[in-house]
């Protein structure tokens, strides 16, 4: 039928310029301004060597991978303490608190990276990889502590009571108890959050000055300006750069797309 | 003991509280303040000029104004093309239940991928000289309509805007597509025993069901395509001649090639200014249909 049609030239549409993309980094230099096949007569698998060792992809990699594990883990421990807080511990101000993380996901700042910009060089911190990877875990906090309090919230009080009269302190409450029952829920955060990690721009823009701290997404960027001529290089690094991407995707799909369904039906 | 028992409480918020003030609060209300002062990032003195930064950017800065009008263009094509797109799509996947499940795992992958990937792999595509699509149309006789489409004026930003929807349609989509499935099939089924035709149902039962979807979608649309950017960096860089360009670059430019940090802070409260009332007419047009 129609429908069936239109739906499978759409998915063309979105796959192609992937597999253009790793079409192109297997030809070379010489071959890829006029070879125009969509498969490559030769597989010059060699260019991925190239961009990971003279290219320098192989250190922006992990950088990359560097910063997506150590912020993650840092929204994963700070975002869970709170959510576990606002929604099971009582303090003064705790609703207020709540709304202010809330608030800030709303409300646009455009331009807000010139005066963290200023701050990092204040606190020294500009150029370092712990001032991005506390930028990072900011950005992430109130979508984080969002997921989890709900979860928190909808979760049966009988084990925490259970535990609490056995005697477990509340730090042992939210280790024992409360992340193990959140497992789906810290799916969803990890796998939201890495991918925003792994694809980020401008902080690492603004941040990075040295070349050896940069994270992909920075270096493939300025790698275009230099290497403008070495196409089928800058290929294989893009393609370096979306794999792994699209392996977390396709392995955790479903925690994805409950996490922007369940946004949305909330909104 | 209750004191103990509150501080205890606190320090669980306390690393998030932390970090949110510092790295959030902080820049948030120093932008303001910046925007108020003449200074280049680096002297230790800063010129204080009260709203001259905003007297500028409404009367003399012309390429800003000009940025904002691109955004627009860009935000109206995603609000049409990429969210009509989004629709079609998640209806007919609505109705294809066989399916439903590889399409919407292949409609998210432009998302989940990075704004630099996607932009330079369209650069490539759309290359004038080397590009694949040029090298399509003169193969099946269409020769004609090639263009340096990113470097000619004409079309740099409706490709960049096209290009924008592609890696965007997939979010609406998804929204779409949860919120159609919440519609109770036996609404359908009550409608077609009563002799409706597909179009009976779709403008009864749908549509008026989709609306609050469907402006979430417009608001979140608006929101996010107007601030869109780094996707421009990757394509053209704001060029040819400033035809890409949008707010948020201007902003950079304004940091980082001019040196004007104070100028920049008040660009961005202008244009957060702007999203917000853009957001609050959304809003209200919003209710408003919703109680027709």
């Amino acid at each position: 039928m129609l429908i069936h049609l239109f739906l499978i030239l759409v998915a063309i549409t979105c796959l192609f310029p992937l597999f253009w993309m790793v079409s192109s980094s297997l030809k070379t230099q010489e071959t890829i301004f006029k070879d125009m096949s969509v498969f490559p007569h030769e597989f010059h698998f060699e260019n991925y060597y190239l961009a990971w060792k003279e290219g320098g992809f192989g250190r922006y990699f992990l950088n990359s991978i560097f910063y997506t594990v150590t912020v993650v883990l840092g929204i994963v421990i700070v975002s869970s303490l709170a959510a576990y807080a606002f929604s099971r511990l009582k303090f003064p101000g705790r609703n207020l608190l709540f709304y202010i993380f809330m608030a800030a996901m709303m409300i646009p700042i455009p331009g807000s990276f010139v005066a963290l910009y200023v701050l990092l060089n204040k606190l020294h911190l500009r150029n370092t990889p712990v001032g991005y990877i506390l930028c990072m875990i900011s950005v992430g906090l109130s979508t984080s502590i969002y997921l989890l309090k709900t979860f928190f919230d909808k979760m049966p009080q009988e084990l925490e009571d259970t535990a609490r009269i056995d005697g477990c302190s509340k730090i042992g409450l939210w280790w024992h108890i409360a992340l193990p029952l959140a497992k789906p829920v810290l799916a969803v955060v990890v796998v939201f959050n890495a991918l925003n990690i792994w694809n980020e721009y401008i902080l690492a823009l603004i941040i990075f000055d040295s070349r050896k701290l940069m994270p992909l997404q920075v270096a493939l960027k300025s790698f275009q300006g230099e290497f403008v001529t070495n196409y089928p290089l800058l290929m294989a690094g893009l393609t370096i750069t979306a794999l792994p991407i699209i392996i977390i995707y396709l392995l955790m799909q479903k925690y994805i797309v409950k996490g922007v369904t369940a946004g949305a039906i909330a909104g | 003991m209750k004191i103990k028992d509150t501080l205890e409480n606190y320090a669980f918020v306390l690393p998030a509280l932390t970090i949110f003030t510092i790295f959030y609060i902080i820049p948030f209300l120093w932008v303001f303040w910046l925007g108020m002062f003449d200074w280049d990032g680096i002297l230790p003195t800063k010129i204080f000029v009260g709203f001259d930064n905003f007297k500028e950017i409404f009367t003399l800065d012309k390429i800003w104004w000009h940025s904002m009008l691109n955004a627009g263009y860009i935000t109206l094509i995603a609000l049409t093309f990429q969210n009509a797109l989004a629709f079609l799509l998640a209806w007919a996947c609505d109705r294809e239940i066989r399916m439903k499940n590889f399409y919407r795992l292949i409609f998210f992958i432009p998302p989940v991928l990075s704004e630099v990937v996607v932009g330079l792999v369209w650069q490539w595509i759309l290359d004038g000289n080397y590009g694949i699509l040029n090298s399509w149309l003169a193969h099946f006789g269409f020769q004609n309509l090639a263009r340096n489409w990113l470097s000619d004026p004409q079309t740099a930003l409706t490709a960049v805007a096209l290009v924008h929807s592609w890696k965007g349609f997939g979010w609406g989509f998804l929204i779409f597509l949860a919120g159609l499935q919440t519609i109770p099939r036996e609404l359908y089924e009550a409608a077609r025993v009563d002799g409706a035709n597909a179009w009976h149902s779709f403008k009864n039962i749908t549509a008026p069901l989709m609306i609050p979807v469907a402006v979430l979608v417009a608001i979140l649309t608006v929101l996010g395509t107007m601030q869109a950017f780094v996707l421009i960096i990757a394509m053209t860089d704001g060029g040819p001649a400033y035809h890409t360009q949008v707010p948020v670059l201007r902003i950079l430019a304004s940091m980082r090639g001019s040196s004007r940090f104070g100028y920049a802070c008040a660009q961005g409260i202008t244009f957060g200014a702007i999203l917000v009332i853009i957001s609050f007419i959304q809003y209200r047009f919003s209710k408003k249909a919703r109680q027709a």
